[in-house]
Order: C-alpha cells, then sequence, then structure tokens
C-alpha cells in the first residue's frame, strides 16, 4: 500500500472552483511585522522558530509556574501573566498586544486558540488573529452545529442525536433510537474531556451525570451540553490537514491516521494512514475541502473522521479550528512549514502550493511518522506524572528526525499543565521504515526525573500489529498483555548499576590507588542491594544483590545474587567510566563477550532511583538503603495509610472520617493534568482522618487518608 | 587621496626595509665558509631523556630466570597462604558468633570505612604468626593501616574481637604502637574500630608495666591531639578497663547502640566490687554514654551507621588538601612488575642486579644515575614513583670505603633537597680485611650511617635480598626509624648468615650448638620477622611500586611538608 503516484491522479477529482476562485474578492497583503505567542511550551518555541526565521519580532507570555521555561526565554520580549491559568485570560492578553503595539497574535493550540469570542476580541482591537475567522470558529465549535452544516453541505456525519433537548431521559431514547453501544460527548468537547462510551442502556444515566461533571469542570459553562453519538467499535481516527486562503483556495496536506490512543487522547500519528486505498484518501481530502469550505475557513484546520474499519465508511467527526499537536506529521511528509503558511495567509497571500504539487511532494517523501513524549506511568493506567528532568538526552536530530520540545534537561514539568514533554517526529521513504528509524531514535531518547511513556512507545513500534498497519483506536487495549508483558532484566544491567555506582563515588584516585595489593585477599568487596521497580502493582518486586571487587584499576569481578537463581559470576570486566557527573555516570565495560555502555543515572531524591539505560533500554531500580537507614532517619512506613500517587488537586472526598470502608471503596477523587483518578481504598477499615479537603493541592506522596488502626479503640 | 598616498608611502617604506634586510644576509653569506665556533645545537626533549632511561638486559626465557622465578612462586604461595588464614581472623565459631550479633567483621568495617576505589595498605598481616605456644593469634588481633576516608590519609587501627576477644597480647600492643608511631611520624588521622576486652590477662607482665605497653597508647594519643593529628573512635564492642581511655581519649568518638559498651569495670567486677547488679547497657551503653555520661559524642544504629558518622567525622577535619602528587603526568615503568618475580632469587648468593629492580619501580624506568662509575656496589640515584622525586640508594654488593662515601654524599644531596629517600637494601656487610681496614672501612662505614641516620626526609626501606651486620645499619634498617619497611619473601635479616654464625662460634671456641645453624637460618627468615613487627610487612615484589607509592603519599600528604635543608648532620669523621 504505497502511497499514491501522482502521474496516476485524476485530477479532474478535484474541482478547480476549490483552487482558485479568481472572482472572489483581492484581499491586501499585509505582511506581519511583529507577533504576540499567545501559548506556552513546544508550540510557543515552534511558532518563535517559524517567526524569527521570517523576521517576525515575537513577544512570548508566561504565567507563575512557567516563569523559567524555555517559551519565557526564547523571546526578546517575554511578559508575565501571574497565575497558572492566566493563558486563558484572553482580555488580559488583548489588552497586553494592544499596549505593546503588536500586530499579530498566534494562539497555538489549547488555550484560547479555538476561542471564537476571542478570535472576535482581536479582530475588534485590531490585531491579527493568525487562524480562521471567528465565524467559521463558532461553527465548527458548536458540535451540533457542525454536524448540521456537514450533513447539508454532503459529507456523512455518525448517526447521532445533537439536538438542544437535553433532559437525561429525552437523551436515554435518543441513545435507544441510534442502538448501543453509544458515546456521550459534551458538545464543547475535546481532547476526550466529557466523554463516555455507554455500552448498555443500564449505565446511561450514571455516565451522563459524570460526563456532565467532567465537561463543566474542563470547559465552564455550557460544557453540560451533551451529544449521543453511535458508537463504532473498531474504529480508526483519520484526519485531514486542510489549510486555505482568503483567495477562497484549499488544500489537503494529506492524511493522518491517529488511532494509537489512551485515555481519548493521541500518542502515535502518521502519515499517509496505512491501509487504505487511494480512491478512499482522495475522497476524505475532497470532503475535508468541502467541510472547510462550507465553513469559509481559511488557514490552518484539521477535519477529523472516524473510519469504521468493518465497513470502510468513514463519518465526519469534528473540525479543529487551530494547528495541531501533530501537524509536525504533516509538514515532515509534505516538506512544509505550516507556521510559515498560517503567517503568509494571515498576511493576505494565497497557498504556496496547489493541491498538484502537495500530492507530488507526498509521493516524494514518503512516511512520517510522531510519538508524543509523556510524562506519565503506560503501566499505571497512564496516570499522569510531574517533576524535574533531572536527566535528559535526546537522540541527533537532522532533516528526517525532528523533535518539538519545551523543555530541557534541568526544567520541571508542572503538574499545572499537559504532560507532554516532546515529540519526536521521524520520516523515511516508506512507513516501515520511518517505524524502525523511530524506535532508534527512541533508543536515544533518555529521561530521569519523572515516569514517562518512551518504554512503551518503543515496545509500540516494535508491535507486529502496528508495523503491518492494523491500527484502530483501541489499539493498545486490544494487544495490552503484548505490550504490557513484563521484560526480564538482564544480569548485566546489575552489573552495569553497581558499578556506574562505584564509579560515581570515586574521588579522583589515580596512582597507587584501585589495585589490589600484597598477599592474601586484599581486594575488597563492595555489596549493592537493589529493587526492581515493576511497574504494575500486581508484580512482586525483586532484591538483586551484585558484589563489586575492584582488584586493578578499572578491573572488576562481579557477582549477582538473584533470590532462588543461581549465582552469576563476570570475572576480569574492564570497566572505566566515558563520562561521570554528579549523579550520571557513563561507563563502558568489557564483559567476556561484549562491551557494553550504560548510562546510570541516580536520582536520590526520588526513593534512591537508580535509571539504567542499556542497550537502549530503560530499567529503574532502586538503591535499598543501607541496614541503619530507617532507625538512624527515624523514618516510619505509614502503613495505615493512603498516599496521594501523583500531584494532585483534591476534587472531592467520597467518605467522611469515621465511616466504616470496604476494600475497593472510593475515598477520595483527585485531578491532575486535568484527568480524574479515584483513589480506592486498599483495605477494610475505619477512616480516622482526612487529611485534605476539596481543593487542596497536593504533592506525590502526600497522606490522604488515614485509617484507624487495628485494634485500636474506638 | 591621502589614504593612497600614504599607503603609498608604506609600499616606499617596505621596498626600503626590503633592501636594507637583504644587505647583511648577503654579508652572512660571505662569512659562512669560516668555521669559527660549534653552534648549540637542538637537543630534544625526548633525547636529553633518554641518557636516564635504565635498559633491561633480563631474558625471560633463560634458565635461571625461570629457576628464580619458581622458587619465588613456592615463597608466595606460603606466604599467600599464611597471610589469607591470618585474615580470616578467629576460629569459624568466633566468627559466626560474632555475625549472629550483626556485627561487621574488621576487615568489612575497614572496607566500609574507606573511599570506593582506594587501596588500603595493611600494616603487617603475619604479626603474631607462631608466636605465642599457648595460642595462635592471627594478624595479632588487630588489623592496622593506611586507608583514605574522605579523601584524607589516615591510620586505621581495628580491634578482630574474634580473636581471643580482641584483648590485647604483647605483640597486639606492639602493633598498635607501631600503627600510632607510623601516624604521628607521617602525621595521619587516627581512626580507632574498637572492639577489645583490654590487655591479655595472662600476659600482664608483658602488657602492662613498661614504657612500649599499653600506657603507651593513650599517651601517644593524647601526644598526637596535642600535635594537633586528630584521634577518632567508633566504639563497636566492649571498651573495657584500660580500654576505655580509648574512645575517652580521643577528640570525638562514636558508640553503636546496644552493642558497644565503655566501662571501667564490667557488671561481673562491679558486682564482686559493691554488690550493685547492673546491665552491661545501663552501665556503659551507647544510648548512656550519649545523652548521660557524655563520654561518647555520636549514638550509631549499627556497625555500618557508626561508619558512616565515623567517615564524616574526617570530613569536617578541615584537612589540608594537597595535591595528590606534584606532577599528575607520569608514565608507569617500561618493563613488566612481574619480572621482578624472576630476577630476585631465593639464593641470597645469587647476585641480584639492582638496575633491574629499579628499572621496574621508577616511572617509566626513568633514573638519573649519580656517580655511576664510582664506588660500584652502591646505586645511587634520582627518580620518580607516581611523581614523586625520590633518591634512591640501592645495594649491588658488598659495601666498599668508596660506596659508602658515595652513599654518604648523595644522602646529603637529598636531605638538602628535601627529596625522600628510597634504600633497597640487600646487603651482606661491609667489606672485611686488611685493605679494607687500611682504607678506612670503619670511618666511611660511620659516614653513612651517620648520613642515614640524621637525614630527616622520609625514608623507606624494602629489603630485597639479605640484610646483615652493618649494612643494615648503613642502609636504613628499622633502627633508622624509615617510614615503613617491607620485606621481600626471599628476605633475610639477622646479624649475619646462619652458616658463617656457626662458624665464628666455633671459632670463638665454642662448642658449637648443631642446631644453632638450623635455628638462626629461621629466625633470618621474612615470616619470622614479621611475626615480630621488625617489619611492616612481607609485600608481593611486583607490588613493590604501589607500596612507596602509597607510603610517600602518607608521608607527604595532608600537614606534611618536607622542607630541603631542615637537616642537620653529626660530625662525619673524615
Amino acid at each position: 500500500m504505497r502511497s499514491i503516484k501522482p502521474r496516476h491522479l485524476n485530477r479532474h477529482a478535484f474541482p478547480r472552483r476549490l483552487f482558485n476562485s479568481s472572482t472572489s474578492a483581492q484581499p491586501d497583503i499585509t505582511p506581519i511585522t511583529s507577533l504576540l505567542i499567545a501559548n506556552r511550551g513546544e508550540i510557543a518555541l515552534r511558532i518563535n522558530r517559524t517567526a524569527k526565521r521570517l523576521g517576525i519580532q515575537t513577544t512570548t507570555l508566561y504565567t507563575d509556574p512557567d516563569a523559567s521555561s524555555q517559551h519565557a526565554a526564547c523571546s526578546p520580549n517575554s511578559i508575565g501573566l501571574g497565575a497558572a491559568n492566566s493563558y486563558l485570560d484572553g482580555e488580559r492578553i488583548v489588552k497586553l498586544a494592544k499596549q505593546n503595539g503588536i500586530q499579530a497574535l498566534h494562539p497555538g493550540y489549547g488555550f484560547l486558540s479555538e476561542n471564537a469570542a476571542f478570535a472576535q476580541r482581536c479582530e475588534q482591537e485590531g490585531i491579527v488573529f493568525v487562524g480562521p475567522p471567528a465565524k467559521a470558529m463558532t461553527d465548527m465549535g458548536d458540535k451540533a452545529r457542525s454536524k448540521e452544516i456537514m450533513t447539508q453541505a454532503g459529507v456523512a456525519c455518525v448517526p447521532g442525536y445533537h439536538g438542544s433537548e437535553q433532559d437525561e431521559t429525552e437523551l436515554l431514547n435518543h441513545a435507544k433510537n441510534i442502538k448501543f453501544p453509544v458515546l456521550l460527548k459534551s458538545v464543547k468537547g475535546g481532547g476526550g474531556k466529557g466523554m463516555r462510551i455507554v455500552v448498555e442502556e443500564g449505565e446511561f444515566l450514571q455516565q451522563l451525570k459524570s460526563a456532565r461533571a467532567e465537561a463543566r469542570a474542563s470547559f465552564g459553562e455550557g460544557g453540560e451540553v451533551m451529544l449521543v453519538e453511535k458508537y463504532i467499535v473498531r474504529p480508526r481516527h483519520v484526519e485531514v490537514q486542510v489549510f486555505a486562503d482568503k483567495w477562497g483556495n484549499c488544500v489537503a496536506l494529506g492524511e493522518r491516521d491517529c488511532s494509537v490512543q489512551r485515555r481519548h487522547q493521541k500518542i502515535l500519528e502518521e502519515s499517509p494512514a496505512p491501509n487504505l486505498d487511494d480512491a478512499t484518501k482522495l475522497d476524505l481530502w475532497d470532503k475535508a475541502r468541502i467541510a472547510a469550505l462550507a465553513v469559509g475557513y481559511v488557514g490552518a484546520g484539521t477535519v477529523e473522521f472516524i473510519l469504521d474499519k468493518d465497513s470502510g465508511d468513514f463519518y465526519f467527526m469534528e473540525m479543529n479550528t487551530r494547528l495541531q499537536v501533530e501537524h509536525p506529521v504533516s509538514e515532515m511528509v509534505t516538506g512544509t512549514d505550516l507556521v510559515e503558511w498560517q503567517f503568509r495567509v494571515a498576511a493576505g497571500e494565497k497557498l504556496p502550493l496547489t493541491q498538484e504539487e502537495i500530492m507530488d511532494r507526498i509521493a516524494e517523501r514518503g512516511a512520517a511518522i510522531e510519538a508524543r513524549i509523556y510524562a506519565e506511568s503506560p503501566e499505571r493506567g497512564f496516570v499522569p506524572d510531574s517533576g524535574k528532568l533531572v536527566h535528559l538526552t535526546t537522540p541527533k536530530t537532522n532533516e528526517d528526525i525532528r523533535i518539538d520540545a519545551g523543555f530541557v534537561e534541568g526544567d520541571t514539568v508542572s503538574e499545572a499543565y499537559d504532560g507532554m514533554i516532546a515529540k519526536l517526529i521521524v520520516r523515511g521513504p516508506d512507513r516501515e521504515t520511518a517505524i524502525r528509524k523511530m524506535e532508534l531514535a527512541l533508543r536515544d531518547y533518555e529521561v530521569v526525573g519523572l515516569s514517562t511513556n518512551i518504554e512503551f512507545l518503543k515496545r509500540l513500534c516494535r508491535s507486529p500489529a502496528f508495523i503491518q498497519g492494523d491500527v484502530e483506536t483501541g489499539f493498545i487495549d486490544k494487544w495490552k498483555s503484548e505490550l504490557f508483558d513484563p521484560l526480564g532484566i538482564k544480569p548485566e544491567v546489575f552489573v552495569q548499576a553497581a558499578l556506574g555506582m562505584f564509579a560515581s563515588s570515586l574521588t579522583s584516585s589515580t596512582g597507587p590507588h584501585g589495585t589490589s595489593l600484597g598477599f592474601g585477599i586484599s581486594a575488597s568487596e563492595r555489596r549493592f542491594a537493589f529493587k526492581t521497580i515493576e511497574a504494575s502493582e500486581q508484580q512482586e518486586s525483586e532484591v538483586v544483590e551484585v558484589s563489586i571487587t575492584q582488584k586493578g584499576n578499572q578491573l572488576f569481578d562481579a557477582r549477582v545474587i538473584r533470590k532462588g537463581e543461581e549465582e552469576q559470576d563476570f570475572q576480569n570486566l574492564v570497566s572505566a567510566p566515558t563520562s561521570s557527573s554528579r549523579d550520571t555516570t557513563t561507563l563502558s565495560t568489557y564483559f567476556p563477550n561484549s562491551r557494553i555502555q550504560t548510562t546510570v543515572v541516580q536520582d536520590p531524591t526520588n526513593d534512591h532511583k537508580v535509571s539504567i539505560f542499556q542497550h537502549g533500554m530503560k530499567t529503574e531500580l532502586a538503591l535499598l538503603p543501607p541496614t541503619w537507614y530507617e532507625k538512624a532517619l527515624g523514618l516510619k512506613e505509614v502503613t495505615a495509610s493512603v498516599v496521594a500517587p501523583m500531584p494532585c488537586k483534591v476534587l472531592k472526598n467520597e467518605a467522611s472520617e469515621g465511616d466504616r470502608v470496604v476494600k475497593g471503596a472510593p475515598l477520595v477523587v483527585i485531578e491532575s493534568m486535568k484527568m480524574e483518578t479515584v483513589i480506592r481504598s486498599p483495605q477494610d477499615g475505619v477512616i480516622k482522618r482526612l487529611a485534605h479537603k476539596e481543593g487542596d493541592v497536593c504533592k506525590a506522596g502526600t497522606v490522604l487518608v488515614v485509617f484507624e488502626e487495628e485494634g485500636s479503640p474506638e | 587621496m591621502s589614504i593612497s598616498r600614504s599607503s603609498g608611502e608604506v609600499l616606499g617604506l617596505s621596498r626600503q626595509l626590503t633592501r636594507s634586510c637583504y644587505a647583511p644576509r648577503k654579508a652572512l653569506s660571505r662569512f659562512r665558509r669560516i668555521p669559527t665556533r660549534a653552534i648549540a645545537s637542538y637537543t630534544a626533549p625526548y633525547q636529553a631523556n633518554a641518557i636516564s632511561v635504565i635498559q633491561s638486559n633480563v631474558d625471560s626465557t633463560s634458565d635461571e630466570f625461570k629457576d628464580n622465578e619458581r622458587l619465588m612462586a613456592e615463597a608466595m604461595a606460603r606466604l599467600d597462604k599464611l597471610t589469607q588464614t591470618a585474615q580470616q581472623g578467629g576460629s569459624a565459631k568466633a566468627r559466626e558468633k560474632h555475625l549472629a550479633r550483626k556485627k561487621m567483621l574488621p576487615r568489612d568495617r575497614v572496607t566500609a570505612l574507606i573511599d570506593t576505589g582506594t587501596t588500603f595498605m595493611e600494616l603487617s598481616p603475619l604479626a603474631g604468626h607462631e608466636l605465642y605456644p599457648e595460642a595462635e593469634v592471627p594478624s595479632a588481633g588487630i588489623v592496622t593501616g593506611v586507608g583514605v576516608v574522605e579523601g584524607v590519609t589516615c591510620i586505621i587501627v581495628a580491634n578482630d574481637s574474634t580473636v581471643k576477644g580482641g584483648t590485647y597480647y604483647p605483640i597486639t600492643v606492639k602493633k598498635h604502637l607501631r600503627a600510632q608511631t607510623v601516624a604521628q611520624e607521617n602525621k595521619l588521622p587516627c581512626i580507632y574500630l574498637v572492639d577489645s576486652g583490654g590487655a591479655n590477662l595472662p600476659h600482664q607482665s608483658d602488657v602492662f608495666p613498661d614504657r612500649d605497653h599499653f600506657g603507651r597508647i593513650f599517651y601517644n594519643q593524647a601526644r598526637m591531639s596535642a600535635e594537633g593529628i586528630p584521634q577518632i573512635s567508633v566504639v563497636m564492642g566492649l571498651c573495657t578497663a584500660g580500654g576505655a581511655y580509648v574512645p575517652a581519649m580521643s577528640d570525638e568518638n562514636i558508640i553503636v547502640q546496644e552493642q558497644g559498651n565503655i566501662f571501667l569495670a564490667g557488671p561481673p567486677l562491679v558486682k564482686a566490687a559493691t554488690g550493685e547488679v547492673v546491665s552491661a547497657e545501663e552501665l556503659g551503653g551507647g544510648a548512656m554514654h550519649t545523652s548521660v555520661s557524655g563520654v561518647s559524642d555520636y549514638l550509631a544504629v549499627d556497625d555500618a551507621h557508626a561508619i558512616v558518622l565515623a567517615r564524616r567525622c574526617i570530613s569536617n577535619l578541615n584537612w589540608p588538601e594537597k595535591p595528590v602528587s606534584p606532577s599528575t603526568a607520569y608514565s608507569e615503568p617500561l618493563y613488566p612488575a612481574s619480572e621482578l618475580l624472576g630476577i630476585a632469587s631465593t639464593n641470597l648468593r645469587k647476585p641480584l642486579p639492582i638496575h633491574e629492580v629499579i628499572a621496574r619501580i621508577v616511572d617509566g624506568s626513568h633514573f638519573s644515575e649519580f656517580k655511576r662509575d664510582y664506588g660500584t656496589t652502591l646505586v645511587t640515584g634520582f627518580g620518580s614513583i607516581y611523581g614523586h622525586r625520590v633518591g634512591i640508594v640501592a645495594n649491588n654488593g658488598i659495601l666498599f670505603g668508596t660506596s659508602a662515601q658515595k652513599g654518604s654524599h648523595f644522602i646529603e644531596l637529598c636531605s638538602q633537597r628535601g627529596i625522600p629517600l628510597v634504600f633497597l637494601q640487600n646487603i651482606s656487610g661491609f667489606m672485611v680485611g686488611k685493605e679494607a681496614e687500611h682504607d678506612g672501612i670503619a670511618k666511611h662505614g660511620a659516614k653513612l650511617v651517620t648520613a642515614v641516620a640524621c637525614a630527616d626526609v622520609p625514608k623507606f626501606t624494602v629489603v630485597v635480598g639479605g640484610s646483615y651486620g652493618a649494612g643494615n645499619y648503613g642502609m636504613c634498617g628499622r633502627a633508622y626509624s624509615p617510614r615503613f619497611l617491607w620485606m621481600w619473601p626471599n628476605a633475610r635479616i639477622g646479624v649475619m648468615g646462619g652458616e658463617q654464625l656457626a662458624n665464628v662460634m666455633e671459632a670463638v671456641g665454642q662448642k658449637a650448638d648443631p642446631k644453632l645453624k638450623e635455628r638462626i637460618e629461621s629466625e633470618s627468615d621474612a615470616v619470622y620477622s614479621s611475626a615480630r613487627l621488625w617489619d611492616d610487612g612481607v609485600i608481593t615484589p611486583q607490588h613493590t611500586r604501589q607500596y612507596l607509592g602509597l607510603g610517600l603519599r602518607a608521608a607527604l600528604s595532608g600537614k606534611n611538608e618536607v622542607k630541603p635543608g631542615d637537616t642537620k648532620f653529626g660530625v662525619f669523621r673524615m
């Protein structure tokens, strides 16, 4: 299934009117010279990069938690907004742009990017909003209305109810008409928030309540207005990148398959979509442009379709009226800079490429794939994580390997915002090569300090089903056992961990030191005890002891002692650190038959954690504290309590003090990275104290609930 | 316009310069043919250095080499076995009991105490070997040595309570005192890992009363503390009676709770004396001493914790950090040290080519030999060991008047310049006979002994062969206070060889004991010497360079300062 050959293209598939409508009024061309980037993180940096290249003077914004972030430092001017949620303060941002005499504003994605009222305000104040007209945004922003428009324009939509009848029983009736399973979604929704799948009638009302609550929290007033849709069992998420100018032209920059998702959020995106015939592709592009033109669209947009794997039918889902996270995939596969296009279109220029030219390019450039690197723990249900990037190394970039990142080593990923650390985009002559290159690049991506999905992404790239292009939105769930099957840890990993820690504790001892001396057993043996960190709670962690004996300069013996296994001896290992800083040691060791290069990173602030990067794999171990540690430090394990698994905000205490709860009962609802998580009781017991009230912000490890101790008087 | 004119002037000027430059060149060529003087031709540093490189003539395939190697291997195997046995400490039962109490063995304590990647230089592990008919006292029941803790070179003294409860035999006292001497001479902070029942009572007369007996330990602690040499104790077991003073006399001490005890008299003695019934913990436990009596400063949970606290104490000594070695760039010797095992012979009648030994000890096998062709039986010269410049005095045959004078001259040079001295001892004695006496061998020998005795630079002695008679004095034997004195396994020490001694006895009319020769031979053995602490240990010949390197670091790092010209020599008989 190679991409379409340009020579065979049927150009008549695209009516001329879509390209040049010379009859429309001639817009003025006013180049953009100064820009306010109303966003943060990687997208702010990415916009800034293009703006700088085009000679546009930029101003960025930052909030308190972002004060020392990369995007705040990237532009010559940066303005502080204060509280963490100020990126949403449209009125203030418009005022600042006006005060500073800034000509244009780029909203990025998220935050104000799809806020029609904000776009309107910009227009009123004479600020060029780099995005679609407010009207198009309004039309597409309301899901129910967008479907009406699409149906009129002849673009098929998923059967469902998008009406204003929001009574619970009314919605239930509609759901029954559509037939279960159905999907509940907020009309203002996006990113999976306020979205629920209802498999059967019985759970409909409960799910509806929950979806409404979440939507209200995420989108504010009006978020609770729900639509009901047919739920497709094996759907693929395919979207088309479209671009329209003020001259009435509209092109499709290929499609993207974003089916591999977790928690309804994309993690791998690629273009072209695999296993899709040319006719369907062209049909998708055509429908996407029809959709854009139907609302008088200008600028970058994405038309999302749901593709039923079983029937091959696709339906219009929604149109995202912004530049999307995964836009680099289309850029890589078409050889374009879409932010540049945005500026040019906003300035009134015509689209730089025609549809034919774009098709030629896609045929030439092959395939591109993007992996989103998130601060999260895939093994623990993808719960978000946050913290300091203690160690960060990234693959070497070139024209085929691109990294869009908002963080550098030493930065802190705040729980206040989305946990995406970076996007890694790779291009190859064909899909399989691109996937292989992606896996290799991921092997060079080293992150310590917080959990990431990097190891998981590598496994996705190795998954035969993914390589075959057998993707659907339920992909991860379907291949769960294969993707999460625990990988054993080789003894060499433990040896290298011990040698790395040994090397890191060396003070410059040269000369006569380090060698064994004299008769008898003069070489001293040192023992390291590690505990494996099992990502999922079901698994027992294993204690592995490694004893290291230094026999000479860079000459060691090592022994690995694992429970229930024979001791493994490694003799005469020649090991030397190639680089060493306080917490990070890279060492190269000659084992009997191979040389192994390893980076060992210690993160003392994080539960004695040691991260080992070896053979393109990350292993996390905990260095067992010495025997005296707890006693001498007066530490006592709080057994009868429940702690916050991640940095979070307490949304609700589900139980009250004095309640008797059973194991698995909901105790506290927390929110982290805009995701709700229910903390359940690990045991049967009586609640002694609820440590935090609603709205409290807690660090990971903070005690949330304390139980009465067994046998203590009531 | 002005620019072009000025540039024109510049051009003109340059033309003039070219002309004027050209003229003398012409003149020079006119003189070239007349040879007037030698030209100082350039000598590349490597060419200059070449004159100092020792060329080795060792043939490792020769029968002699292989013979030597075989015999040395036997001697080495014996020592290895003896050392391993000694390093195990007390009986298996005693060790098991020790471990069952969750205590660390003394050598493990030392390993945990020193910095990773550093080498502990143990002193006299064979001390006490076959010394007491009634009991084996492996390593004299005490581990001593030089180790690096938090970057500070220290003396570590660790009682081995698996050996007779860590009680002090006479040899234990001697070993403890020797470690303190090393500390005092080299200004090394002392760490005592105390776990001892005090004096060994049956031996009390050889342990208690004399100057260099038990009391001297505390005397030394007080004097060293006064000299600014820190004294740190870690109480990891019993510290009874006199032993209680080790921690009490320390600058800082650490005690392990429910394990370490400090008291002048233990519970049984207290009960006998006053009838008071009290538990050991209550009487002198860690919690009591750190919170009530103030005898101890830090309370540790266990051995490992105590060691971490001791390391912290050392890190707070504010000890001067000197660059590890004066020149960080040094090269290893050109020839493998392992060849020393085939160069040295266990048959001391065979000559030992000392240049071959030096070539395997000094940096880059570089040796600036002094007076190479004069008094050739004593080799003198400058070299470096791990970047430390040293003066080497090494025997290459019997000492003559000329060699003794040369040696005295060289030692004066080193003292004047503040260069440490390394003696490589392989000497059967000074030359005897009419000619030698007429030549004044006695006064020449006296010069050498005077020079060695008075030289106030760090001295190191390695006995690589024989150490006999006055040769021992002239070559810095134990009595001449070298900072360290080590023996090779083939080394022998005595007033003279067994055979000669028997002959002398016969000559003076004594009916020689037939067993005398045999006894003298066995008493001359390196192990016999080491068991009695006449040396700091029998070492592996191939590690000689490392031992000297570690010794030099101990003698030169921290608060040590070797000032040139500090030495005051006595009267040299001319």
